[in-house]
């Protein structure tokens, strides 16, 4: 029973990464994700310092928090003329090293150690079980079912909107769409599924299964939906395959998660449909037949 | 008050910032800032396998391997980019979060194994810089005299490249192997200060001195030699700090001094200042606005 709840978390960790990351990726905000993915470490020590609490709800709003600062500040450092990799550089650095400093000095006997939040502990995600209307699952099914529902509506709602000004953001504004609300809103989402994941396989290892799949959907596929779909599908495989190689070398689940999306990536890349290695020596093959006719 | 132990961490810090600063100013200027990052978080599985090959903690090792897969992340970021149509940022999040990943695996490897419970190979994500040692600095300072060495004799020909690629390559220079030689020089600034302020920090220390020395100043020379500078000062600034009470660790706090003279310069240079693009919008303003009522 166990074991499936840690395959169901680590699956939910695939699905609602690999949604947030296709946008990611063709908005071209990988690294924000990165960056976001540390200071919700911020985010979380600071909810801790003021509640005094762990709580999943307080956890969430401070994560949304320091989510939405880091874009804000990355924005803003941007736009009086610091270049772009700088600007994320500098803020995520130093929001990290401020958690880290908090952690160490207020936090440091509670659950909430530094190694935890940074790589997760996915084996021990059946144990810490919540009741809701009659249900019991694990804490982190319920959070990542909440983050992934509210995904879901996201897209739903602002489908359309997001995919104008995510290919044509002039065009986007001069419908007068709002971009600004579209970024933030995002930016925020971002921040929620890292928070919700973060418990399973650490905040690190977020970006893994946020940049990885996406990436490995963008190659195989030359439209939004497929792309959303094989995102998810890779996440999903990252997922249940990382827990049972972690399992066969008795090893760290997440890290193993984040090195299956990095293998299947790296076959995707080899041998994708459309410039592939494979494909590319058959073309040539196929010219150099016709030369030779 | 500067027990012996105090002062070695002082001078490797110091040492650490000057190496950082001067080859981040480099890198930021190659908008490459985040590479560098990739690079740091890369390390960490080179420093895992070397342990597993050598079952020892001797630290050339374990830094050999470290600057093995820190090269490799970078080839494999650029190879993704001219590859594919994935874009740079895609590329470094890729290498950066696998290669992470591969690292806590065999991390967690080493730490299972019998010899490796001590081994104390935790330290590397974290950083130790407080239980720097005598014998560590001569490794420290030997590192860092090549980089400075490497820095000034390559100057002018890093120069021409960074700002003029087809120039440079026009006149006849290497650019693409004095490319790698720059990338080369940031692996080791990366692997050298790894065990100080650990992986994720190590970055900083690249990107957060680049960037303030450029809100001080346009000319590459002065820019590397403040980017030098503030990397120092961090570096022993925090270091004096984190030892005036237990608990403020050593790394955090020397990215937090850095980022506060970011912050700093941020507001008050006089050159990109805040306070002065303020003024100087206001004046136009105000300039803009007497025309118009002379015009009307």
């Amino acid at each position: 029973m166990n074991e499936i709840w840690v395959l169901v978390t680590g699956s939910l960790v695939g699905i609602t990464c690999g949604l947030t990351g296709v946008f990611l990726i063709l908005r071209k905000m990988a690294m924000i994700a990165d960056a976001i993915s540390h200071t919700v470490l911020f985010g979380i020590v600071m909810a801790f310092i003021v509640t005094q609490t762990l709580n999943g709800v307080w956890m969430m709003i401070g994560a949304g928090i320091a989510g939405i600062l880091t874009a804000y500040l990355v924005q803003v450092l941007q736009s009086n003329g610091l270049q772009e990799d700088a600007s994320i550089g500098v803020v995520f650095t130093t929001l990290f090293a401020a958690g880290v400093l908090l952690i160490t000095l207020f936090a440091g006997n509670v659950h909430l150690d530094v190694e935890h939040v940074l790589m997760g502990e996915i084996a021990f995600v059946p144990w810490n079980t919540w009741t809701f209307v009659g249900i019991t699952m694990p804490k982190a099914v319920w959070m990542l079912l909440f983050v992934l529902l509210l995904n879901i509506l996201f897209l739903v709602v602002f489908y359309k909107e997001l995919k104008i000004s995510t290919f044509d953001p002039v065009f986007a504004m001069s419908l007068g769409l709002p971009l600004v609300f579209l970024h933030y809103a995002f930016m925020t989402l971002v921040s929620f599924t890292t928070v919700a994941a973060f418990d399973s396989v650490g905040a690190v290892l977020v970006v893994a299964m946020l940049i990885v799949p996406a990436s490995t959907g963008y190659l195989l596929s030359k439209s939004i939906k497929v792309m959303l779909i094989s995102s998810m599908a890779v996440g999903i495989m990252s997922a249940i395959g990382g827990y049972y190689f972690a399992k066969l070398f008795d090893t760290s689940i997440a890290g193993m998660m984040a090195t299956t999306a990095g293998l299947i990536f790296m076959l995707v890349f080899l041998f994708r449909p459309y410039e592939g290695l494979l494909v590319k020596k058959r073309k040539l093959t196929n010219i150099h037949e016709i030369v030779v006719k | 008050m500067l027990s012996g132990n105090l002062l070695w961490v002082l001078v490797g810090a110091s040492l650490l910032g000057i190496a950082s600063g001067l080859n981040g100013a480099f890198a930021f200027l190659q908008k490459q800032s985040l590479v560098g990052d990739a690079a740091a978080h890369s390390a960490l599985p080179g420093i895992a396998i070397a342990f597993l090959i050598f079952q020892q903690k001797d630290l050339p090792l374990l830094m050999l391997g470290a600057i093995i897969t820190a090269t490799l992340s970078v080839y494999l970021i650029q190879g993704i980019i001219n590859r594919s149509k994935l874009k740079s940022d895609a590329a470094i999040g890729i290498v950066l979060s696998v290669f992470f990943g591969i690292g806590i695996v065999l991390l967690t490897i080493v730490n299972q194994s019998s010899s490796g419970n001590q081994s104390g190979l935790n330290d590397f994500i974290f950083g130790k810089a407080a239980t720097m040692a005598r014998s560590d600095l001569v490794w420290l300072s030997g590192s860092v005299t090549l980089i400075i060495t490497t820095c000034l004799v390559f100057y002018k020909e890093w120069k021409l490249m960074i700002f003029d690629a087809t120039f440079a390559k026009g006149i006849g220079l290497p650019v693409e192997r004095l490319r790698l030689l720059l990338t080369a020089m940031t692996v080791l600034t990366i692997v050298t200060g790894i065990q100080a302020v650990g992986v994720i920090l190590m970055s900083a220390m690249l990107i957060i001195p680049a960037a303030t020395a450029r809100m001080w100043s346009d000319k590459l020379n002065i820019m590397i030699i403040m980017s030098a500078l503030f990397g120092a000062f961090s570096g022993a600034c925090g270091t004096l700090i984190s030892s005036l009470k237990t608990g403020l660790s050593t790394g955090p706090i020397i990215v937090l001094t850095a980022s506060s003279l970011f912050l700093v310069s941020y507001f008050f240079s006089p050159k990109q200042g805040l306070l002065v693009k303020i003024r100087q919008r206001r004046q136009l303003e105000k300039q803009a606005l007497e025309q118009e009522v002379q015009g009307s």
